[in-house]
């Protein structure tokens, strides 16, 4: 196309299969579109930001994702990492937790209070939560398979310490599509799946309006194999497909599409991920505006936390992933997200430390502090190769959405295993690249420390006793609550369930009574059974 | 390099433990080894130690592989190894990858774990790490 450009020495195409020249000019700019799609911060379709001063009106939310042993283990990390300047908290539960298994359970041995805090009834959220301001720091609960159970927890506990529930800020990932292309914690089918997440859309727009129920994350599936624009373009799939529901149940679009919110990842090129995230803004308003008929500026609103990269962080030279923390932070600000959490350097080993969380946390408070990051909004708008990457990954996104589409639509896909079929092929790919050299990886296939040093990470140490604890306080609040109120409110969430009906307020019943999230989503499987995993390659 | 022609093909059981989600890296493991002509037996998610042996000697495997990435090996592996060996399963190859810390690695050999295989190993080495020991008694 410019064969007026210099050659510039072999190939360069990015990960989302666009070639990447040598220069930009304004020729190139226009030949992909121009700045139609470009318009001014804070005004549709928001390419350059969803509000007109961005960072300079208030900087992003910092959000280190935190959890581990139980609820007074997690209790005091919330309270260092606020004390260190913290402005939202992102919640880690263990396994058993995540699967709606109780800590008691077979299943649970060995696994409670490992990977995140344990949870079994309210009575963990209250000490979990303790002396933390909920109007001052918003909350975010990464659970998605049991989500419907931990919202209802998480409104009950705050509206049991006096919080208005209407005015209550908050987001849970909630995200139970992407738990089948990558992460695996699903528990029922995908049809049910995906109608407790309506159902906490429904609920939370009628009684808590302020808060995010869902998190769609690209994030995930990124990590299992998909490129960048993949990642953009699934993730808004699957938010159109909860929409879909939604909408069928009469709530209009404007009522809720402004509490979705998205969770990417970003790792790989700095300008790729740039690009991707100022598409996908000027994308996600178009299809809520185009398809959906929304007219609220904010429900067309693509808010996002971003700033996590598991992939691209090493176990080998592990204090690197430090440098590449300080430059995913840096994409992130560059990007206009509303919240960053930062991957810390020590998580290929370990559960991270408070040491390491903290520098994490500085990172993005220099950025802020040091660097001008929250001088001027959206910094990188205008430059010929930022625009023009802009424009082509967001023809990109729209073609997989279409293929996605013309191929029956992203829950079968899921359904039938295709996506993850897909994303696996492309990880092993990858994997072959990095083995051969193809794709450069510091410190893994170029420039390797000659001896293996001992890389000085703190590791972790799960406590035995700690889970023996939660066990225990499991088995007081059995002993302690109403059983005839817990029977009757097992059985509400079973009936509900049964007859089709929304399942939330029956759930919120039950968690208030000290049900458990075992008993719980027992209730609800006897309904709706487990999902069976298509193992397919 | 390659198997001779008239080589009864590898058979591994490749199995999730516990209730870790993280798959990418035993998919990522299983294509690489049938791409090496291996069989593959992959479990997919939430085996429990009992489903794990089961599936071995069912699946008549030549390698019991396990690929854990969220802490528990330890617990998990100390559970399978009786039900492994009560199933006349000793003779097997057990090999296990994953985010395995270094200070663990002597508990797992002694559980019986020929190959451990932590965060940065390469498919190279274990598909040579499974041709070089498969079938090889101790």
């Amino acid at each position: 196309m410019n064969d007026r450009l210099p050659a510039g020495g072999a190939p360069v195409i990015n990960e989302s299969g666009i070639p990447i020249q040598p220069l930009y000019t304004e020729a190139d700019l226009e030949a992909s579109g121009g700045t139609a799609m470009l318009g001014r911060p804070g005004e549709y379709p928001f390419t350059r930001g969803i509000h007109p001063l961005m960072y300079r009106k208030q900087p992003w939310t910092m959000r280190q994702y935190t959890g581990f042993g139980n609820a007074a283990d997690t209790n005091a990390r919330f309270k260092y990492l606020i004390a260190n300047g913290q402005t939202g908290l992102n919640v880690a539960f263990d396994l058993p937790t995540q699967c709606g298994l109780d800590s008691d359970d077979p299943l649970a041995d060995g696994e409670v209070g490992r990977v995140g805090m344990a949870i079994d009834t309210l009575r963990d959220f209250e000490i979990a939560f303790e002396g933390i301001d909920l109007d001052r720091i918003t909350v975010s609960l990464t659970i998605n398979g049991a989500a419907a159970i931990l919202i209802a927890m998480y409104l009950a506990m705050a509206e049991r310490r006096g919080f208005d529930v209407r005015a209550l800020r908050g987001t849970a990932q909630n995200d139970i599509l992407k738990e089948f292309i990558g992460r695996g914690t699903w528990i029922f089918p995908v049809e049910p799946s995906v109608k407790l997440v309506v159902d906490t859309i429904e609920y939370c727009a009628a009684h808590a309006p302020k808060y995010s129920p869902v998190s769609v994350c690209g994030y995930h599936i990124r990590e299992s194999g998909a490129n960048p624009a993949q990642e953009m373009a699934y993730a808004f799939c699957i938010a159109r497909a909860y929409a879909d529901e939604v909408l069928r149940r009469g709530v209009p679009i404007d009522e809720f599409a402004g509490r979705l919110s998205f969770n990417f990842n970003i790792f790989g090129n700095l300008f790729e991920q740039v690009a991707k995230f100022r598409a996908g803004r000027a994308l996600w308003a178009k299809i809520v505006h185009d398809e959906y008929g929304a007219t609220k500026p904010g429900s067309m609103w693509m808010r996002m936390i971003a700033g996590g990269g598991g992939s691209g962080l090493t176990f080998e030279q592990p204090e690197l992933n430090i440098v590449r923390g300080a430059y995913y932070a840096l994409i992130s600000a560059l990007s206009g997200a509303q919240t960053m959490a930062l991957c810390c350097y020590d998580e290929a080993y370990t559960i991270p430390s408070e040491h390491a969380q903290r520098i994490s946390l500085r990172t993005m408070q220099l950025l802020i502090e040091e660097m001008g990051l929250t001088d001027t909004v959206d910094p990188l708008g205008g430059s010929y190769y930022v625009e023009t990457l802009t424009n082509q990954m967001r023809a990109e996104m729209e073609r997989i959405i279409a293929d996605v589409d013309a191929r029956g639509g992203i829950v079968a896909l899921v359904g039938d295993g295709s996506i993850q079929a897909q994303v696996s092929a492309q990880a092993y790919a990858r994997q072959m690249d990095l083995e051969a050299g193809r794709l450069r990886k510091v410190g893994v296939n170029c420039y390797r420390a000659d001896a293996e040093e001992d890389p000085k990470v703190e590791l972790h140490s799960y406590d035995e006793t700690d889970a023996a604890a939660q066990v225990a306080r499991l088995a007081e609040v059995r002993r302690t609550r109403d059983p005839a109120a817990v029977a009757a409110a097992l059985e509400g969430v079973r009936r509900a369930a049964a007859e089709g009906v929304n399942t939330m307020p029956a759930i919120v019943t039950a968690v208030k009574a000290y049900a458990s999230v075992g008993e719980i989503t027992a209730a609800l499987t006897a309904v709706y059974g487990r999902y069976r995993e298509p193992v397919k390659f | 390099m390659t198997d001779t022609v008239q080589a009864k093909p590898i058979r591994v059981v490749l199995g999730k433990p516990g209730l870790d989600g993280h798959d990418q890296g035993a998919k990522v493991v299983a294509r690489a080894l049938m791409a090496a002509g291996m069989e593959v037996i992959y479990t997919g998610l939430r085996q429990t130690p009992e489903a794990i042996a089961r599936i071995a000697l069912e699946e008549d495997a030549d390698v019991i592989a396990l690929s854990s990435m969220a802490g528990s090996h330890l617990n998990f592996c100390q559970k399978l190894k009786p039900l492994l060996d009560a199933a006349g399963l000793d003779d097997k190859l057990w090999i296990i990858g994953g985010n395995l810390p270094r200070q663990d690695h002597d508990a797992l050999r002694a559980l019986g774990f020929k190959g451990i295989f932590a965060t940065g190993a390469r498919l190279d080495d274990i598909t040579a790490f499974i041709r070089g020991n498969v079938g090889v008694h101790q």
